[in-house]
């Protein structure tokens, strides 16, 4: 089975792999109320993060192009509201609402490639997330693997007995065939989705899961989390004094 | 599981020996259990069935026959009409936690067992869940893991093992939680010859009660010290796996493959 190629790069053994969670989320904190509360000479403070978080991820030995990619993840969404502040005639807003989503997402994007999803949970919980919204997280990232590989399943058996995914622009049949096969894939999912739980069930849970580590905040995780937090405030005031 | 293994007919069903335990005789009571799905479908029809400590029973019979709906009640995931007792427990919503501390339950979907991002943390999950420290769980982890052969993946995602792997893996996960009885539900699908065999000598050596869900004859003969036969939601009869399988004439079964000239 394929699996999400964030789980992959979240196993990762960089430096900043090794970081307490709590250190990188702190780190992220600060980020994001620099970026968001940032309004003068936003360009060039957006290319100097941009740069900061692009060393960030060669550090971290992710694969660089990818990531930058995959955190355009987020334009869609924003290139709606962008696109309608410019044709209000305010184009410097679009624009900063462009490089604020792309760069918070490139953000968290890096934290979470470099933390294994349940030691970032870990993390929450120990600064006082709510425990019923973490549960929440982990069992939606749980489904998304069932839902993905009962896809893999249909796809498989639909290509072996002739299926083609393509051509379905224009062709009625072929586009009702593959909205049943999306309503059979859900039903599926759900249906794994309730054995996966009968399982957990019977090995005796109870509602929350137990930690299996405990998480140590170590000297060098201060350190780390004091620099991480530097880095852009410090940018960001050069930038400003620069311009 | 280990490679060197003795061929699955010297396999030798164990004695009625049992473990030290407190818990008196039958482990399992179960009187006219009914059932009956949503969509109408009679499922158990009056089911009685007992299991004394040190026993392997096979549950035989043909698919949708009743075998895994009746073993989904034995810890209360299902509940029916009738009387079920686990050591001298009703099963019943009160007593499910102290249940499912006695029963180890190997589902037949092992994809749908293993839940958590890596192998040990899978298999150290049921333990944790009854209280052990994260430093016994994973001790225990790691010795079921050791039973099981599948040391070495301990730190790999579950999504990226192959079918038998991901079975040994259930079933390490359930050896872990050092249950008072074991389910299997149709252990050996998806395990090649070898690993069927390594797993039949785990087994045998186990000294927990034991129920196996199984269409493998060959397996529930090694094993298993009796069978009961599922037909359409009732017990047709009990006994020996070679009686059950000639009076219901799967004895085919278990006689070698003969190639056609």
């Amino acid at each position: 089975m394929h699996h999400v190629v964030l789980e992959r790069w979240s196993r990762g053994a960089s430096p900043i792999h090794r970081r307490d969670p709590r250190a990188k989320l702190a780190a992220l904190l600060v980020f994001l109320v620099v970026l968001a509360t940032a309004h003068r000479s936003l360009p060039a403070l957006a290319l100097a993060l941009f740069v900061l978080l692009s060393a960030a991820l060669l550090w971290a030995r992710l694969p660089l192009m990818g990531a930058l990619t995959r955190a355009c993840i987020v334009l869609p969404f924003t290139l709606v509201f962008a696109a309608a502040a410019w044709l209000s005639g305010d184009a410097a807003r679009g624009l900063a609402l462009l490089l604020k989503s792309y760069l918070s997402a490139l953000a968290v994007l890096l934290v979470v490639s470099t933390t294994a999803l349940p030691v970032l949970l870990r993390g929450l919980e120990m600064t006082g997330a709510p425990r019923f919204l973490l549960m929440v997280a982990q069992f939606l990232y749980r489904y998304l693997f069932v839902i993905s590989e009962e896809g893999q399943h249909m796809r498989k058996a639909a290509v072996s007995r002739g299926a083609s995914v393509g051509g379905m622009v224009g062709n009625g049949a072929r586009f009702r065939a593959a909205a049943g096969a999306l309503a059979v894939l859900f039903a599926r999912s759900y249906g794994r989705a309730g054995d996966i739980h009968r399982a957990m069930l019977a090995r005796g849970f109870l509602g929350h899961f137990q930690p299996l580590f405990v998480l140590r905040f170590q000297t060098r995780d201060a350190a780390f989390a004091v620099l991480a937090s530097l880095a852009p405030v410090l940018l960001r005031a050069a930038v400003e004094r620069a311009l | 599981m280990p490679s060197s293994v003795t061929p699955l007919s010297n396999v030798t069903p164990p004695s009625n020996a049992t473990r030290p335990s407190n818990v008196t005789p039958p482990l399992i009571d179960v009187r006219d259990l009914r059932f009956q799905y949503e969509d109408g479908t009679a499922a158990l029809q009056g089911i009685t069935f007992r299991l004394e400590a040190g026993e392997t029973v096979a549950l035989l019979g043909a698919n949708g026959s009743g075998k895994t709906t009746f073993v989904l009640h034995l810890n209360g995931l299902l509940s029916g009409k009738g009387r079920v007792e686990v050591c001298g427990l009703a099963v019943e919503p009160r007593n499910l936690a102290a249940i499912r501390r006695k029963i180890g339950l190997v589902f037949q979907d092992s994809e749908s067992q293993l839940f958590m991002p890596t192998v040990l943390e899978d298999v150290a999950f049921g333990p944790l869940n009854h209280g052990l420290s994260p430093h016994d769980a994973i001790h225990r982890a790691t010795a079921a893991l050791e039973r099981v052969g599948m040391s070495a993946a301990a730190d790999k995602a579950p999504y990226h093992l192959s079918a038998g792997e991901k079975k040994r893996v259930a079933i390490a996960g359930i050896l872990a939680m050092d249950p008072e009885i074991l389910i299997l539900d149709e252990p050996t699908t998806f395990l090649d010859p070898i690993g069927q065999r390594a797993l039949a000598e785990l087994l045998a050596n186990l000294p927990q009660a034991k129920i196996l869900v199984t269409h493998d004859i060959p397996f529930a003969r090694a094993i298993c010290t009796r069978a009961v036969f599922f037909q359409n939601g009732t017990i047709a009869a009990a006994g020996s796996v070679e009686e059950l399988v000639t009076r219901f004439g799967w004895d085919f079964a278990l006689e070698p493959a003969k190639s056609k000239p």
